[in-house]
């Protein structure tokens, strides 16, 4: 058996890619584009959940919009400190790519505490996926709001881990490990995150095989990809900023 | 154009697991879905015979298995449902057959992520473990149904079988969803980055385009599903009420659910959910998830008829404009299925006509493959068979979808047999016949062997004739008003008329799931000691079959094909053979 002949894409023997790109961003394109289907079939589920219930509560006041606008701020710099990462990449100026990619991973671990802090508080004031305090009769506000967001977070999770992966290898390992230990011990048992925070766990394992299997170095492709992935995460957050948050307002 | 590292490197593998348990070679993959399939497929055959069984002789002893209890058959038909339609449908023709030869029929080494198809194998592979596990837990598996319909599917406990039985069966859906991902992705980056020098777009063989098109639809659908399983589970563990309607009876009780992972509260109440949301959810995802079965046999029956007729094949721009046709149609007619949940006549009507659309682009195709066979030279070799098959049970149940894409029609004729003739012809054999077909066609090629010609003569003739005594009864039952998903109708009066018919069609199924061990044993024994294949015995035109017999590990033996010639060039004036395969040189006679 012979070694596979290396194959460049878009080198003389092939034909050129349709969108003449290469095949991780097609990838990546294409993943994103089936994870907007799940976001949709979710925000329809949350709209026909809302029009089928004339009762549906308004219960968000000022200091929960004010929360979640910063939190919009932060994934809106994160955006933009990922641009950042992205030119650096393309010029090779390793230190710059891996410092605005931190900073990009900064801005979403923000974006995680605000929104795990707002989530611990709607709970405490008796807001389950199961019922409200605003409405009895409404028991989907907790659901799809939980559902909606939990998905969110879930995905800005992962991909500050993933950000992690591409600007620090395996550096990052042990970081991860300590923040989900430090996360494991820190937060009660009461709360769902202290359950929630094995995610990372999960993502620390799932990171080792990955970066012991292809030790290799990321380059300026690989963070223009992540690049994507990020902003693909923080347009789905101004979907759920306005559906959300802002039509649930009591003003 | 962008340089970057090659993005499928990779050695043949020395070791025995690496090579044919975790390998990265996507003949590998492709061999080990057609397994997986070929397993399924036999279950799924098995829980079918017993539902035939326990039709026409409720109080029969089976062996083993004792008498079946009414409930057992919903259990029987869900299961059925759900294997047949995700671990055989979707995964032999697509998965199975377009891993082994979409890389090949593009001159591709190998998938555009090697790594990721082996995950997409194995996560298949965990989705069936955990589907048949369903059957072993306490309380056996769901009877929702493979569609899963709310609020029997949302609620514990709301039947025998919905309790864990259901949460692994949503579970399986859920992997399942993921696998399916990854292979789609893998699919169209292949096809859009990998193609060698000379196969344009409008040069793939058809078998690509249907695999192409596929792909994309099962990249849009299966995201939805996946929402939707997710939804479902959390209606029956966490309680909330997406799918459940408040007040809800089942077996004297009202639907609170006892609580499950929740610490701070003992029951739910359910309130103010809607079944529907999963019909159109489950559905969205349902519909395209028909042609994600369908359209891979359509790939195979244009390519065989072209072959074995040694005639390009008619209209191929035609084609491929159908194939997307049917591919955008399919997300746009979802409501077809939900006709009597009593949705508004206005959306019933807009629903109606796109599906009646669907007429068009499928019309051509049929009238396509008979142009191609119109006065060609026909080979009547198996794989022919099969394919001929193939264009006759498709005509044969896509007739009654115009009837069926009528509201007016659908409400009376739903609920009965006549649809389960329907889909059975059109989704269920006629796909089938494509997987045998591409079978016959292609172990050549996989295997190095010849498949027994006699043996698979016998085969299709049965199975032709079986499958059509099974189901085209269907359509008069229906029609007569016999009612689907019950159990039994020996003892209820109306319905004992047409019992003959049912025994009829037992006998039928009886004799054609037979003949299926003979489908078995020419495979199995021709693997083994089947007639020496050359590299190219039916004289087709892909690149398949301009390598080497079984392939190299990288397909071309180091080298990339260059293509120039389009994918049927049969019986070309003027070419010193009748037909011209698509490496050949290219000449001023062809385009």
């Amino acid at each position: 058996m012979s070694e596979v002949a290396i194959h460049h894409p878009g080198s003389e023997a092939f034909e050129p890619s349709l969108f003449g790109t290469y095949s991780k961003k097609i990838g990546m394109w294409l993943f994103l584009l089936s994870d907007t289907l799940t976001f949709g079939a979710l925000l329809f589920a949350y709209s026909y959940g809302r029009i089928s219930n004339p009762d549906w509560p308004t219960p968000f006041h000022k200091e929960s919009i004010a929360n979640a606008t910063l939190m919009t701020g932060c994934l809106l710099s994160s955006s933009l400190t990922m641009v950042l990462a992205v030119l650096a990449a393309k010029r090779r100026d390793r230190s710059w790519t891996r410092n605005w990619l931190l900073v990009t991973m900064l801005f979403g671990t923000a974006f995680i505490l605000l929104h795990g802090m707002e989530w611990s508080k709607l709970i405490e004031e008796g807001m389950t996926p199961f019922k409200n305090p605003w409405a009895a009769s409404v028991p989907q506000f907790g659901g799809t709001f939980y559902t909606l967001t939990g998905m969110h977070m879930l995905h800005v999770t992962i991909g500050v881990i993933y950000l992690g992966v591409v600007a620090l290898r395996k550096k990052f390992l042990p970081i991860l490990f300590l923040l989900w230990l430090l996360g494991w011990l820190a937060i009660p048992a009461s709360s769902v995150f202290h359950v929630g925070i094995h995610v990372l766990l999960l993502a620390l394992i799932v990171a080792a095989i990955v970066l012991f299997l292809k030790p290799k170095d990321y380059d300026a492709h690989d963070v223009e990809v992540s690049g994507l992935y990020w902003h693909f995460v923080d347009l789905v957050w101004m979907f759920i900023f306005p559906l959300v948050y802002l039509m649930s307002t009591r003003i | 154009m962008a340089t970057t590292a090659p993005v499928h490197v990779h050695a043949a593998p020395q070791g025995f697991i690496r090579r044919y348990v975790f390998s990265l070679d996507h003949k590998v993959i492709g061999i080990q879905y057609y397994f997986l399939a070929l397993a399924a497929v036999f279950v799924g055959m098995f829980l079918s015979l017993l539902m035939r069984i326990h039709l026409v002789w409720p109080t029969a002893q089976i062996p083993l298995f004792g008498e079946i209890k009414p409930e057992t058959y919903l259990t029987l038909l869900t299961m059925h449902g759900t294997i047949m339609v995700f671990f055989v449908l979707t995964t032999a023709p697509q998965s199975g057959f377009g891993n082994y030869f979409l890389p090949i029929q593009i001159g591709a080494p190998d998938m555009a992520f090697p790594v990721l198809n082996m995950l997409s194998f194995w996560t298949t592979f965990v989705a069936f473990v955990v589907m048949i596990a369903a059957f072993f837990v306490a309380g056996g598996a769901p009877l929702h149904g493979w569609t899963g319909y709310a609020p029997l599917s949302a609620v514990p406990n709301s039947g025998p079988g919905e309790a864990l039985g259901a949460d692994l069966w949503i579970v399986s859906i859920a992997i399942f969803c993921i696998a399916s991902l990854m292979g789609a992705l893998n699919f169209i980056t292949t096809v859009l980055d990998l193609r060698a020098k000379g196969m344009t777009m409008m040069r793939m063989p058809l078998t690509v385009w249907a695999w192409f098109i596929t792909a994309i639809l099962g990249l849009l659908a299966f995201g939805v599903l996946l929402s939707a399983g997710i939804l479902l589970l959390m209606d029956r563990n966490l309680g909330t009420s997406f799918f459940v309607p408040g007040g809800l009876n089942f077996t004297g009780q009202l639907t609170v659910t006892p609580g499950g992972l929740s610490p701070s509260t003992t029951n739910f109440t359910h309130h103010g959910g809607s079944p529907l949301l999963w019909q159109h959810l489950f559905w969205f995802f349902g519909h395209p998830e028909v042609y994600i079965a369908i359209l891979p046999g359509m790939g195979v029956a244009s390519q065989l008829l072209s072959t074995f007729s040694r005639k390009p094949i008619f209209g191929y721009k035609a084609m491929v404009y159908a194939i997307m046709a049917i591919g955008i149609l399919g997300f746009v007619v979802w409501g077809h299925h939900m006709f009597m949940s009593g949705m508004s006549p206005y959306s019933a009507f807009a629903f109606s006509i796109m599906t009646m659309c669907i007429g068009v682009p499928s019309a051509i195709k049929t009238f396509n493959w008979l142009g191609t066979l119109w006065h060609g030279r026909i080979r009547l070799q198996t794989p022919m068979l099969f394919a001929i098959g193939f264009v006759s049970l498709f005509v044969s149940g896509g007739l009654s979808g115009p009837f069926l894409a009528q509201p007016v029609l659908d409400i009376p004729l739903h609920d009965t047999y006549f649809v389960v003739g329907h889909f059975h012809l059109i989704m269920g054999v006629a796909a089938i016949f494509g997987i045998f077909a591409g079978t016959y066609y292609w172990f050549p090629k996989m295997f190095g062997r010849m498949m027994n010609e006699r043996l698979g003569q016998i085969h299709f003739l049965i199975t032709l004739l079986g499958t059509y005594a099974i189901f085209m009864p269907m359509h008069y039952l229906g029609l007569a008003g016999q009612t689907r998903r019950y159990s039994q109708f020996t003892e209820v009066a109306y319905q004992t008329k047409l019992v003959p018919l049912q025994t009829f069609m037992t006998y039928a199924a009886l004799i054609t799931i037979a003949a299926q061990f003979l489908f078995l044993i020419n495979l199995f024994w021709s693997m083994r000691k089947g007639a020496k294949a050359s590299d190219n015995p039916w004289e087709s035109t892909t690149l398949e079959w301009s390598t080497a017999t079984p392939p190299p590990h990288d397909n071309f033996g180091g080298q990339t094909p260059v293509v120039s010639h389009g994918p049927y060039e049969y019986s070309v004036p003027g070419a010193p053979r009748d037909f011209i395969m698509q490496t050949d040189p290219a000449t001023t006679a062809t385009h």
